[in-house]
């Protein structure tokens, strides 16, 4: 499958995440449509177009804004989610210091169908050459009467605020997010009532990832059946596709869902020379790990799924036989754990004994009857936790375990570090820089 | 205490931007440590008089974010990735060298106030493995041996590039440009680096591209 | 609970029932009598979800569901752990992970026997660990407030404590702090949990984490004998649960009373009882031939008692404090009227007005139940005079609270300024000085309404004309009354007719004595209580009778000493505010201790009379209420009119002997507006000085914003700023300590 860039397009000009480079190629010309159109007319076209969120849950995005209750008099918000923090990642921050233009005119049209008059970009703190190039898209667009009061005389309003956050990887999950936005702890809210209806200050909100809204404009101006002629049926569209790990040319490539991750890996120059894929998570370490053998598999919602893992950020991670899966899995663990908010038990306590326990087979001194603990702890987690950020800190270990037991029986004896050398696993072994 | 009535007009600035004044405290924060290099109890205090809270209800904010210094950072924090899509790349074995280096662990700083460590979490940079950050800034596709030429440049008071930023801001200076006021430094670091075309390279190379739009 | 009138049809482990749509699985299930175990869950909290111990199935759902923040659909069925074993499994690995890193001190933890988790880990755990990790540890114990210390190894993260803070008493002093596994509870350094219902955490605490200083390893559960009791402190008429343990009262905690206190009470109520033990009063004392006060045998100081009574008889005033329960305060008017002949009884130990006596006489007593604290969440508006309910009524401010977040009603204050109680109740301020109160309660009229309520505080009666002006007001706008003295024992007498009908008042009695009046009998009033000199009262009357339970400076003055019951040692009953009986059983009894009616009944039986209890109210003649004559005070040049109240926790005799309480109390300010503060060149956060006649007293100003101009607050009775003056008192206010 060809690789197709559309939000990348024209990364490779100096300017692109500046108004002049953004309008040199037909930017916010979409906006303007859409102000033709009636918002109900912009939410339909965005239901047709089969767009699903791309955040990592991949819900339809059509369908997300219509729950937002329409003529109610109350405030509707616009939040953005730019917390990208999901271990393989790295699609939102790119696209956001490269083609930043693009999120700030899928705002707009955005906004303008769910009737927003605010509007927050929430960006992880941790990125401030990104949270410059946004806040200097905002700038210029303010500046082009694109954003601010009566916009280009259609009547509609539109702030747009620029808020960095300050490390918490929960802030990620939607309810979180508008919790730290409402400047407080940012731990999940109980759902009903849903962001839809009581979302941030208690008014209807939506929020959506930085891609799913940078694909909008393209989707106004070329219209749903474009759209769909990439993808399936089931996943329409193309994909920023991070490829990260043991591979000769990592980076972001823009194609089609449904690409294979064997294709994929082709374009990104193949695992680096002399070794081979041990395992691949598709989209983030809160997916289910796969194996060689699943190469083929299309990356799409569906097929992913079906294969036993799931698509998520889709941002795939190529991990090669010099990589210890102990260590791997252990770390992520340790991730979790420093990343669960504190709020739920499962989560909470599930992730500070299970890292322990993980952290003992990396050191060499697991027991087989920790291996079966560690299975029922991260039963005793998924599907009891109070987000889904417990369900994810039960992923990593049981999918590890269903394809590499021995390496597990292994660490019941050898340190993580002596059956795999950390150093042959490194991006610099062998090379001398 | 270098909190002074500038810093409360910052605060109210930084109020006035949202509809309702407590979504303020995050960005105020970052804006404590901005005059202050962490969140002291003089920052706490200015939060909550600001947005009518108590000081336990902005302490509990700011001890749940990790970006929130508890006593004062490095004039250049470093961080180093361990999380595993870095750590098993390298990110490991550069922390090594580096806490070896400056004879300072995690949370630490060194006894000049110069430079502060961190043990970092993903920072959405994989396809740029190991990575490292100053003041948050990247350093991408680093090595055990880049990483000491950075942090030696950074002691001996010599500008470092960020590879996708402009030279390191000092930690002070970029936690203002979190809290929203802008430095200017927006041009530095070029658009995209070679990881981020990888794919547009790739498509031009072999002669693909999206279709066009039909309407 | 949404409170609706549609019903849906769910069925629980197999029995179908039909309740209101809304209700929380939780709920449901215990109208079947299924307990689910939980933590977090609290029915007068907002549901967190948070501990997950809660989990059942719901037919049709993938995962099992929070039974405490899930309302039930019609046709829902319900399995809890009883019938399902995806509701089992998931408790049970909850509560492994909730028990991981507890420390299972339990043999030492104060919760140990009546522990949640100690409980339901018996019920739903394993009965071996099988973690073996290092367990997480924090230096112990921290002090959140001098009364309530947190050993955070034992916390759970329910957040009962925290949401407790914030959604009931609206003090967010406590909060949880860090996150993950790290996540504690804590207070900032330098702002300690000083609220006025910190204790409730301790109660509501699942497991042994907040702790009390005054009851920390003091006691085992098993080893108290508990009593229902109602709380003598205030007039909110609390029902309490007193622990003792040998005799000796260890703890109080506040008990289930919808209708009153809901499960809350305040620490003043839950902590200030060591004073029944403090300074007792173990015989009866008279006074010899040398003038010394002497211990004498019961019958031997009733009948001298009773012989100097019968001398006085009815040139006797009889003056009586706030404790006096129903039964007592019959007696004391029976004996009053009916033995020693005398009309000069007045229970209001405190500054008071013949136009207070009219008003209390016709809109206040005999009246149950004609304003609930019920109807205050109901009511429209509801119009505070003279009232601060968070520092004399707090269970009333909680209920105000309640009711104003809900937003169905608002608040209204006639007050000097915005205080941080009417700020938490959302309140509007109508500022007024004592000389413009009236004046303000005219203008007030506009935010009443038939759906009104106005509730008084007895400080009304210090401001001339006003209570006239409050009967006027509730007449013409329909909008209903309450009075709410601060005292347990007030309502109670003041329906049992001590009330000076045809008499004189507590300030003419006193002031009379050494004239038409030679005898005084009192009983529960201390001198610092009353405006009038109540010593030189005492020393010049011919015969004094002080029944009491403590030492005083009234009792070491009396030629008669009678000691009485204390409230744990006898039963009674306390008519609260709304007129609303709370009756409470003997706690420990005390051989030897006999409650005032009994003694008065010996007393009446020795002057040769009995004592015959009758409906006062129901003959006595009201006097008509006329507006007191306001002579109105002008300031002249450094002066300004004096406004004071009473903090809940102040110098109060009946707090002594707790000083972690003592430690939690507010301290003395003294408040001005901006431009007064200008006048008078005062600073903020200097140090000012108000003097009256030979007292003085100094404290640090607070430049209050939203306050009356000409007015300076400062509280009574309180340590080191006691100025026992009423409100609308002239006063000089100098920048600077006293000199």
């Amino acid at each position: 499958m060809t690789l197709t860039p559309v939000l990348t397009a024209h990364w490779d000009e100096a300017d692109s995440y500046s108004i002049a480079g953004y309008m040199r190629h037909g930017g916010y010309s979409a906006f303007k449509k859409a102000f033709t159109s009636t918002p109900d007319d912009i939410i339909n076209l965005v239901k047709d177009s089969g767009l699903r969120g791309r955040g990592g849950a991949g819900f339809p995005t059509g369908l997300k804004w219509s729950f937002v209750p329409q003529n109610d008099g109350k405030p509707h918000y616009l939040v953005i989610n730019a917390d990208e923090s999901e271990p393989g990642a790295c699609k939102d921050i790119p696209l956001m210091m490269a083609n930043p233009h693009s999120l700030i005119e899928g705002i707009i049209i955005s906004a303008y169908a769910m009737r927003a008059n605010h509007a927050f970009i929430y960006i992880r703190g941790e990125v401030p050459q990104a949270f410059r190039r946004v806040n200097n898209a905002i700038r210029e667009a303010y500046t082009a009467g694109y954003l601010g009061k009566n916009i280009m005389g259609s009547g509609f309003d539109l702030e747009v605020v620029l808020h960095a956050g300050a490390g918490a990887y929960i802030c990620g999950e939607e309810t979180a997010l508008l919790d730290s936005l409402e400047g407080r702890r940012g731990q999940p809210r109980l759902k009903p009532p849903f962001p839809a209806v009581s979302g941030l200050y208690a008014s209807p909100s939506c929020v959506n990832n930085v891609e799913t809204i940078a694909n909008i404009p393209s989707i106004v101006n070329n219209g749903v059946d474009w759209f769909r002629s990439f993808g399936t049926e089931k996943s329409p569209g193309f994909k920023l596709f991070a490829v990260s790990g043991h591979v000769n040319r990592p980076g972001i490539y823009e194609a089609p869902l449904g690409i294979t991750m064997r294709e994929l890996l082709e374009h990104a120059g193949g695992v680096r020379n002399g070794h081979s894929v041990k395992f691949w998570l598709p989209g983030g370490s809160s997916v289910p790990m796969l194996t060689p053998d699943l190469l083929d598999t299309p990356l799409t919602y569906e097929d992913i799924a079906a294969a036993g893992s799931m698509l998520g950020t889709g941002t795939p991670m190529i991990f090669d036989e010099t990589t210890s899966v102990v260590r791997a899995v252990t770390g992520w663990l340790s991730f979790y754990k420093h990343e669960s908010c504190g709020k739920c038990t499962p989560c909470r306590e599930g992730t500070y004994w299970i890292s322990d326990l993980l952290h003992r087979f990396e050191e060499g001194h697991g027991t087989e009857s920790d291996l079966d603990k560690l299975v029922e702890l991260c039963g005793q987690i998924a599907g009891r936790s109070f987000c889904a950020l417990g369900d994810a800190a039960a992923t990593p270990f049981p999918a590890a375990l269903k394809y590499f037991r021995d390496e597990f029986v292994q660490a019941t004896h050898t340190p993580a570090n002596e059956t795999y050398d950390p150093t042959a696993a490194t991006v610099f072994a062998g090379v001398t820089r | 205490m270098s909190l002074t009535q500038q810093t409360r007009d910052k605060a109210r600035e930084i109020i006035s931007r949202y509809p309702q004044a407590r979504s303020a405290l995050l960005p105020m924060l970052h804006l404590v440590q901005a005059e202050e290099g962490f969140v002291s109890a003089d920052g706490i205090a200015l939060c909550a008089e600001e947005l009518a809270l108590t000081t336990a209800e902005v302490a509990a904010v700011a001890t749940f974010y990790t970006m929130y210094h508890r006593k004062p950072a490095g004039e250049y924090h470093i961080g180093v990735c361990i999380n595993p899509g870095c750590g098993i790349l390298g990110g490991d074995a550069i922390w090594a060298k580096v806490t070896d280096r400056l004879g300072i662990g995690h949370d630490e700083v060194t006894e000049d106030g110069k430079i502060s460590l961190e043990r970092i979490e993903c920072q959405a940079a994989c396809t740029h493995a190991p990575v490292m950050t100053a003041n948050w800034e990247f350093l991408d596709n680093m090595t055990p041996e880049s990483a000491i030429d950075v942090i030696d440049k950074l002691i001996d008071g010599q500008a470092v590039q960020s590879t996708r930023g402009p030279k390191i801001p000092t930690f002070k200076e970029n936690e203002l440009l979190l809290a929203g006021f802008d430095d200017g430094l927006v041009d530095f670091g070029g658009q995209a680096d070679a990881f981020m075309l990888a794919g547009l390279n790739r498509a031009k190379e072999l002669g693909q591209s999206a279709p066009e739009g039909t309407k | 609970m949404t409170v609706t009138t549609q019903t849906v049809t769910v069925t629980v482990d197999g029995v179908t029932i039909e309740v209101p749509a809304g209700t929380l699985i939780i709920r449901v299930a215990e109208m079947l009598g299924t307990a689910i175990p939980r933590f977090c869950d609290h029915p007068l909290l907002e549901p967190v979800a948070a501990c997950r111990m809660c989990l059942v199935e719901v037919e049709g759902q993938g995962k099992p569901v929070p039974s405490c923040a899930v309302t039930v659909a019609d046709g829902m069925i319900i399995k809890t752990q009883h019938t399902s074993e995806l509701a089992e499994k998931a408790q049970a690995g909850v509560m492994e992970f909730l028990l991981i890193n507890h420390p299972l001190d339990c043999p030492v933890c104060d919760k140990g026997g009546e522990c949640p988790l100690q409980n339901q880990a018996m019920t739903n755990g394993r009965g071996e660990t099988r973690f073996d990790g290092v367990k997480r540890t924090f230096p112990k114990p921290i002090n959140v407030s001098a009364q309530v210390l947190l050993d955070r190894e034992r916390c759970v993260s329910c957040a009962r404590c925290t949401r407790f803070a914030d959604q009931i008493a609206g003090d967010p002093f406590i909060e949880l702090l860090e996150r993950g596994s790290k996540q504690q509870v804590g207070i900032s350094e330098d702002q300690p949990f000083d609220s006025y219902f910190s204790g409730n955490t301790i109660q509501i605490c699942p497991v042994g984490a907040l702790t009390s200083a005054k009851y920390r390893f003091r006691s085992r559960p098993f080893d108290l004998v508990s009593t229902p009791t109602a709380c003598e402190h205030c007039a909110a008429g609390c029902g309490l649960r007193t622990d003792i343990r040998r005799g000796t009262v260890m703890r109080r905690l506040a008990w289930d009373s919808p209708e009153v206190n809901e499960e809350w009470n305040c620490d003043k109520g839950r902590f200030a009882f060591p004073y029944i033990k403090e300074n007792r009063l173990t015989t009866p004392l008279v006074r010899d031939e040398e003038g010394n006060l002497v211990p004498a045998s019961w019958p031997e100081a009733i009948r001298v008692a009773a012989a100097g009574l019968q001398a006085t008889g009815q040139a006797t005033g009889v003056l009586t404090g706030g404790r006096l329960t129903n039964e007592d305060a019959s007696a004391y008017g029976a004996f009053a009227r009916g033995v020693l002949g005398t009309n000069d009884v007045d229970f209001r130990a405190r500054s008071t007005s013949d136009e207070e006596t009219a008003f209390l006489a016709n809109h206040v007593a005999g009246k149950s139940l004609e304003v609930t604290y019920g109807d205050l969440e109901t009511a429209q508006s509801v119009l505070l005079v003279n009232f601060e309910p968070e520092d004399e009524s707090p269970i009333v401010f909680l209920r105000l609270r309640k009711a104003a977040l809900s937003g169905k009603t608002k608040v209204f204050a006639i007050a000097p300024y915005m205080t941080a109680g009417l700020a938490k109740m959302k309140g509007t301020l109508i500022a007024a000085s004592p000389s413009s109160e009236v004046k303000a309660l005219l203008g007030a009229v506009e935010n009443l309404s038939a759906q009104s309520i106005v509730l008084v505080g007895e400080r009304a009666a210090q401001t001339p004309g006003l209570l006239s002006a409050v009967a006027e007001l509730v007449a013409t706008t329909g909008a209903r009354l309450a009075w709410i003295p601060r005292r347990a024992g007030e309502r109670g007498s003041l329906d049992a007719g001590l009330l000076p009908i045809g008499g004189r008042n507590t300030t003419d009695i006193i002031n009379a004595v050494g004239q038409d009046i030679s005898g005084l009998l009192i009983a529960g009033v201390g001198v610092e209580d009353v405006a009038a000199n109540l010593i030189e009262a005492i020393e010049s009357a011919d015969f004094v009778v002080s029944l009491e339970t403590r030492h005083s400076a009234v009792t070491e003055r009396a030629d008669v000493v009678l000691p009485v019951a204390a409230v744990t040692e006898k039963s009674g009953t306390f008519r609260n505010w709304e007129g609303r009986d709370r009756a409470f059983d003997t706690v420990a009894a005390v051989p030897g201790s006999i409650s005032d009616a009994a003694v008065l009944e010996e007393l009446a039986h020795e002057m040769g009379a009995t004592l015959t209890v009758s409906d006062f109210w129901a003959t006595a003649t009201k006097p008509a209420l006329v507006a007191s004559g306001n002579d109105s005070v002008s300031p002249g040049a450094g002066q300004a009119i004096l406004s004071s109240w009473r903090h809940l926790l102040d110098k109060g005799t009946l707090q002594e002997g707790e000083p972690f309480l003592a430690a939690t109390s507010r301290v003395g300010v003294i408040r001005v507006s901006p431009a007064t503060a200008a006048t008078l060149n005062l600073i903020d956060g200097a140090t000012a000085t108000v003097t009256h006649e030979e007292t003085a007293v100094s404290a640090p100003v607070i430049v209050t914003a939203n306050m009356a101009e000409g007015v300076v607050w400062l509280p009574a009775n309180t340590e080191g700023t006691a100025l026992n003056l009423p409100s609308g008192t002239c006063v000089t206010v100098t920048s600077g300590g006293v000199a």
